[in-house]
């Protein structure tokens, strides 16, 4: 597999949100504006590349039978990791993510990339992988955030064209469901081509 | 691929995989624990000093015994003289608890007040968090009834939000009765 192609598959071939279907929990409940979207799809990202990178290195050294434990203590480190530095440099952001964040440790997206992908490849292709379905995690849920916030707040990233509210059942879960369906058949359509 | 497994190296492993990382954990929480706390003093300073006239220095928290209180700061100008009060104060609204800072004078005139944490719905009770709405915009030098109109008072509610605004009128109350209570003493 080329290069490049590690880092395309996210965004198409296996884009985590319409096509593995993965992360569904952060996906529905963050994704109330184009913002936190994008925010949410960040930092789960930057988690995903450092364990990928890790847990590549570590892989050929750690038992069969503890695996599991290794990974979910690799990822937990890197997770709180990106909490301290979050409340540190950018308190608003972990403000509006808030319990997200810890979440992000049983993200499947996570451990999913550390078993199907890192522990079999090497550091800078797992690295790459990492980036592509971090990629195509952020862009899914900005363009969730999008629809929503459009709908929902007649707004995109916080800029009003309209006055007064959109339709706010989109702001709220039902509209969080409706919205990746619908986002789903369209993708799923588009990407058969 | 992976290393066959026996007692000692999983036991190995996972202890050589957490002190690596308990020890990077050690490392970022002593590099980030300042601006943490910067970051924490300066979102609360800001919060009391918005409620709060311009001018004069904010004392340590008190704490208080009296309902939904979670603690209140003293305003005191520089001869000495108390100017006004913050309180942090909470009620239960429509989705959950709904936390406020409160600036009050001594008189209990309102001075200005703001949403610390709430739960409300969006587009509706989550309204109460607008600043320039009509809603907040009469909380300042209010100084009438403490209840929505439709019980009798003289707050204007949020439509549709009739009990979040029940809720943040009750959390200015308390706000209000607290610093009458201090005066008395």
């Amino acid at each position: 597999m080329s290069k490049f192609s590690l880092i395309t598959k996210g965004l198409l071939k296996e884009n985590p949100t319409f096509v593995l279907v993965l992360g569904m929990c952060p996906t529905l409940a963050t994704t109330t504006s184009a913002m936190n979207g994008l925010e949410m799809g960040l930092a789960t990202m930057f988690v995903l590349i450092l364990s990928n990178i890790v847990i590549s290195l570590i892989a050929p050294i750690v038992p069969d039978k503890v695996h599991i434990p290794v990974y979910i203590v690799v990822i937990a480190t890197f997770v709180t990791v990106l909490q301290l530095l979050m409340q540190a440099y950018v308190p608003d952001v972990y403000k509006t993510l808030g319990l997200f964040i810890p979440l992000i440790v049983v993200n499947c997206i996570i451990l999913g990339r550390a078993e199907a992908f890192a522990n079999k490849n090497g550091v800078w292709d797992s690295a790459l992988d990492g980036i592509g379905i971090g990629i195509g995690f952020t862009l899914s849920l900005t363009v969730i955030g999008i629809v929503r916030e459009i709908l929902g707040s007649g707004s995109v990233f916080g800029w009003k064209f309209i006055s007064g509210d959109g339709m706010l059942a989109f702001v709220m879960a039902p509209g969080a469901f409706i919205v990746l369906g619908y986002l789903m058949v369209l993708f799923n359509k588009l990407a058969k081509k | 691929m992976a290393a066959k497994s026996s007692l000692i190296n999983m036991a190995a492993c996972l202890t050589g995989v957490c002190l690596v990382c308990a020890a990077l954990l050690g490392f970022v929480y002593v590099v980030t624990d300042e601006p943490i706390k910067a970051a924490a003093a300066a979102e609360a300073q800001a919060s009391i000093a918005k409620v709060l006239p311009e001018g004069g220095s904010i004392s340590e928290e008190f704490s208080s015994e009296a309902e939904g209180i979670l603690g209140y700061f003293v305003q005191t100008s520089a001869d000495g003289e108390t100017t006004a009060y913050a309180v942090k104060t909470v009620t239960g609204g429509f989705g959950g608890p709904v936390t406020l800072m409160v600036g009050v004078l001594p008189d209990g005139t309102v001075f200005n007040t703001s949403v610390l944490s709430h739960s409300e719905t969006p587009g509706l009770g989550a309204k109460c968090t607008e600043e320039k709405s009509a809603f907040r915009e009469q909380w300042k030098g209010f100084k009438g009834v403490l209840s929505v109109k439709k019980d009798g008072g003289d707050v204007d509610a949020i439509t549709a939000s009739t009990i979040t605004s029940r809720a943040y009128t009750k959390a200015v109350a308390q706000a209000v009765e607290l610093v009458k209570s201090l005066g008395h003493e």
